[in-house]
């Protein structure tokens, strides 16, 4: 470790060509992988951004929710509705189901972030369960579990003269890569912030932190927002990239995921998100196809890797060769 | 005589957990510039009171004024913002951020405008006041190194650094020698001193030759009450504080 806290040039410099060239990757690789993996790589792209939102609250600032699925669900639903009922365009149903999840996030904010710890999981939990039963009693507006398909309603995207339409796979992938990049690119950006320090610390310690003289409620509520805005932000372009929209996605379950997946890849590391969400769809896939009790194999194969990385994938890179990743 | 009207000034200050009365209508004053004292047996409600000054703790009834502002209600980390900082009795540093960036963090809460301001932790004028407060307490050797990792006299001189990264007014230490080998105590002393030339030291302290060294005015609590105010020769020759602490 180094000694000398300055010459914050060089130790930077890497950081953000690591980022970047992370994104190049993921742009060359439409043009390499088969039309399958690539259908995959994008549900990879927008799960990725899901659990780049939910790192910010959990790894950065040390809050476990186990409700983000009704921020996911919040974008997905406000993008799904307005197209399947208003006939809303893709850019104007994406932005308010951005607002609409930045809105219930601060809301939800304000009643659970008096509490921490095992007290803030339960409230979170609790809010969702009462989103995720409020989309099944309204059944005949949210088509419940069965959900509502918008394949042949949403119109096609227009960038002036050219019409791209969501059902071209490349769109797709690079739409997909577009929302990653964006919850990637946020999170290295709030990490290498004052205010991500702050957080940081609020993690670590937060009455520390507050007798530094940081409101730190008001620092968790933006956390939160943010996170939860990144988690809408990914549920709106799944809904409108796989032109679905299912009251799963609001389940408990969807709230495990993000979790899973950033203790997998790594919390409180901005590439493990990606890394644990691609791992396990990849995990997922190749069960899937050996056994339908696939969720066992899931299971097991999370255990092992838990029990020889505790930190993470990349929380171990980190631990072991590169003590310099944010 | 701006000297003369308190810094700080607490009225019938008081605080009760359940039935006990930690604190019991306490009037304390604190002038500008000085250092002070506050000795007592253990449960004499010493830390309650610093406690409430600093805002960790609510008072049951009571008024706190700082600069003639009434700040009872005001919360912890608004009153670090007024220049009222705290440093904790059991270390509390964030054992697994470098000295930098725990010391970085009060620099940077001193120097930010608000939440979204761009200065970067460790843009230059953070930095520069890093390695000046590190410098002055003696740890500059050591920036990179997570703070867990410090011996323990040094995790007390980093609490200090914190402390002073944010430029305080009144410094409120609570026990600072406490677990300190005897060198170290001398140092933390003449450390002190110097804090002193700009800031008023408000400290509560167990090691009786530390407080008749340092403080020129000292305050005795007992059960919950001031009984005693004085220089520290006056409080040695008190009766009443020679009963409380021989038991006479």
């Amino acid at each position: 470790m180094s000694s000398r806290p300055l010459g914050a040039g060089e130790v930077r410099r890497p950081v953000v060509a690591l980022h970047l060239a992370i994104l190049g990757a993921l742009l060359g690789a439409q043009f390499v992988v088969p039309p399958f993996q690539r259908s995959l790589l994008a549900r990879i792209m927008v799960l990725g951004a899901y659990a780049a939102g939910y790192n910010v609250l959990f790894g950065y600032t040390g809050l476990m929710s186990l409700g983000h699925a009704m921020f996911f669900a919040a974008g997905m639903y406000a993008t799904g509705l307005l197209v399947y009922y208003a006939g809303a365009g893709a850019g104007a149903a994406f932005a308010v189901g951005l607002l609409a999840s930045v809105a219930l996030s601060i809301l939800i904010g304000l009643l659970t972030l008096r509490t921490s710890g095992v007290a803030f999981l339960i409230a979170t939990m609790m809010f969702a369960q009462v989103f995720y039963l409020t989309l099944l009693y309204f059944n005949r507006v949210t088509g419940g579990d069965q959900g509502l398909i918008l394949a042949g309603r949403l119109p096609p995207l227009h960038l002036g003269s050219l019409r791209v339409p969501f059902a071209d796979p490349a769109v797709k992938y690079n739409i997909a890569l577009a929302v990653f990049a964006a919850g990637f690119l946020l999170s290295l950006g709030l990490v290498r912030s004052p205010a991500g320090r702050v957080l940081i610390a609020v993690r670590e310690n937060e009455e520390r932190t507050r007798m530094l003289g940081y409101n730190t409620f008001a620092y968790k509520l933006f956390a939160l927002a943010l996170s939860g805005g990144l988690s809408g932000m990914a549920g709106s372009a799944y809904t409108l990239l796989f032109s679905y929209l299912g009251a799963s996605f609001a389940s408990i379950l969807f709230s495990i995921y993000p979790l899973l997946w950033t203790l997998l890849g790594g919390a409180g590391t901005t590439i493990g998100p990606l890394v644990g969400a691609g791992v396990m769809t990849y995990i997922v896939d190749l069960a899937s196809s050996v056994t339908d009790s696939y969720l066992i194999v899931v299971g097991v194969a999370l255990v092992l890797i838990v029990m020889r990385f505790p930190a993470g994938i990349v929380g171990a890179i980190r631990a072991r060769w590169a003590p310099w990743l944010p | 005589m701006a000297a003369l009207t308190p810094l700080l000034e607490t009225v019938a200050l008081t605080r009760t957990f359940g039935g006990l009365r930690a604190v019991s209508a306490v009037d304390f004053r604190l002038t500008q510039g000085e250092i002070r004292a506050i000795i007592g047996p253990n449960g004499a409600g010493k830390t309650t009171l610093v406690s409430m000054i600093c805002g960790r703790i609510r008072p049951s009834s009571g008024r706190i004024v700082f600069r003639g502002r009434d700040i009872t209600g005001l919360p912890a980390h608004a009153r670090v913002r007024l220049g009222i900082v705290y440093t904790f009795q059991v270390i509390s540093v964030f054992g697994r951020l470098s000295v930098y960036e725990n010391v970085a963090l009060a620099a940077q809460r001193r120097l930010m405008r608000g939440p979204l301001d761009r200065r970067a932790l460790h843009g230059r004028a953070v930095a520069a006041r890093v390695e000046a407060v590190l410098d002055e307490v003696g740890l500059r050797v050591a920036t990179g190194v997570p703070a867990a990792s410090l011996p323990y006299g040094h995790q007390r001189l980093l609490e200090i650094a914190m402390a002073l990264a944010l430029q305080p007014s009144v410094l409120v230490l609570d026990e600072p020698t406490q677990g300190l080998a005897a060198g170290e105590v001398a140092a933390l002393g003449a450390l002190l001193r110097r804090i002193a030339r700009e800031a008023t030291v408000l400290l509560i302290e167990h090691n009786m030759q530390v407080v008749l060294d340092l403080s020129r005015r000292v305050t005795v609590m007992d059960r919950g009450r001031i009984i005693a105010e004085g220089t520290p020769r006056e409080i040695e020759t008190n009766p009443e504080v020679q009963r409380v602490y021989l038991g006479l």
